[in-house]
């Protein structure tokens, strides 16, 4: 009611919130990282491009390091693809199917560790939906933000979607025996990173032959 | 196209905090978007204008202040353009981003009885 006169007109008043709007999804993802650091996992929140070699370089990291405990999560909106490929190449592995989803959220990861908790992992990797815009929003949990793109996207995904390279903790250019053939120069790319991000490690792989694998898993794992 | 998922955050928030103050409607929310937020104002706009519908928020619309990206050396405290390499010219150390990520619902108006 009215504070002057009483008169039962509404009245209108202000909060000040300041509340940080995905504030749920913070949450969600610090409880499952409570669930990681309790089992001693270290876990990666894997994100990329379409097509870049999120999955083969999960393949060509079982093949450098097989006595390496991995287990994979994978974000996908219609197909259990990874997932297979991964238990194929003796990788346990579960699928999160998004629908029509762009990106995991924390709750759909906190959903899937109920059914799963993959308590044996040392490495628990969470491939994301294939993206470079929408992940960068939506903390996971992981201890980790692994970024993944391919040298035939061009050698200005970097420039073109700066958000999710500001935050990664490691950067990885796979394909790089096929910059040539495209015409990219991973130095610009390189380049264009350490304008978004001054820290992370920069690394060049080829999934196929298992190049820069050794080096991404002591970036990932000496941090 | 994740600004839905953050219009349906601001929905869930602003209808708690009316909830909260048992509110007849919320006449007005004041967002804080950072310029690097990953988050584009007309899309989510848009977003809103289909969440808020038959809600206690239906016709309001979102005040939108956004915060320009500042980015400055962590060791010397040095500013750093936006698009340069981030590396202090002054000391060499790193940069890092000091303000440009917000996503902040700062203020709600609401309608009392």
């Amino acid at each position: 009611m009215c504070d002057v006169c009483g008169c039962g007109d509404p009245a209108i008043v202000s909060e000040d919130l300041h509340h940080r709007i995905l504030a749920d999804n913070d949450r969600v993802a610090a409880h499952n990282r409570d669930h990681f650091a309790r089992r001693g996992m270290l876990a990666l929140n894997l994100m990329g491009s379409p097509g870049a070699g999120k999955t083969a370089l999960l393949e060509a990291t079982r093949r450098a390091a097989p006595d390496l405990r991995l287990a994979a999560l994978s974000g996908d909106l219609a197909t259990e693809n990874d997932a297979k490929r991964l238990e194929a190449a003796d990788v346990p592995a579960r699928t999160i199917t998004t629908g029509t989803a762009c990106h995991l959220d924390a709750a759909m990861v906190h959903h899937a560790l109920h059914d799963w908790p993959a308590a044996s992992a040392d490495v628990f990797v969470i491939e994301n939906v294939g993206n470079l815009v929408c992940p960068a929003d939506f903390p996971l949990g992981a201890e980790r933000r692994v970024v993944v793109i391919s040298t035939t996207e061009g050698d200005d995904t970097v420039r073109k979607h700066p958000l999710i390279f500001r935050d990664a903790d490691v950067c990885v250019v796979n394909k790089v025996d096929l910059a040539g053939p495209v015409g990219v120069d991973v130095d610009v790319i390189e380049r264009d990173f350490r304008t978004m991000n001054g820290h992370a490690p920069f690394i060049r792989t080829n999934a196929k032959t298992g190049e820069g694998v050794d080096a991404l898993m002591d970036a990932l794992l000496d941090q | 196209v994740h600004e839905y998922s953050i219009a349906s955050s601001i929905l869930d928030t602003a209808l708690a905090h009316a909830r909260r103050r048992d509110a007849r409607r919320v006449v007005g929310l004041e967002l804080r978007i950072g310029e690097l937020s990953g988050v584009e104002v007309p899309l989510l706009e848009k977003a809103w204008s289909l969440v808020r519908e038959r809600s206690a928020c239906e016709g309001v619309d979102l005040t939108v202040r956004t915060v320009a990206a500042v980015f400055r050396c962590r060791d010397c405290g040095l500013a750093v353009d936006r698009g340069a390499v981030l590396t202090c010219q002054r000391c060499g150390g790193r940069a890092r981003m000091e303000a440009g990520d917000e996503l902040v619902l700062d203020r709600i108006e609401m309608e009392v009885a």
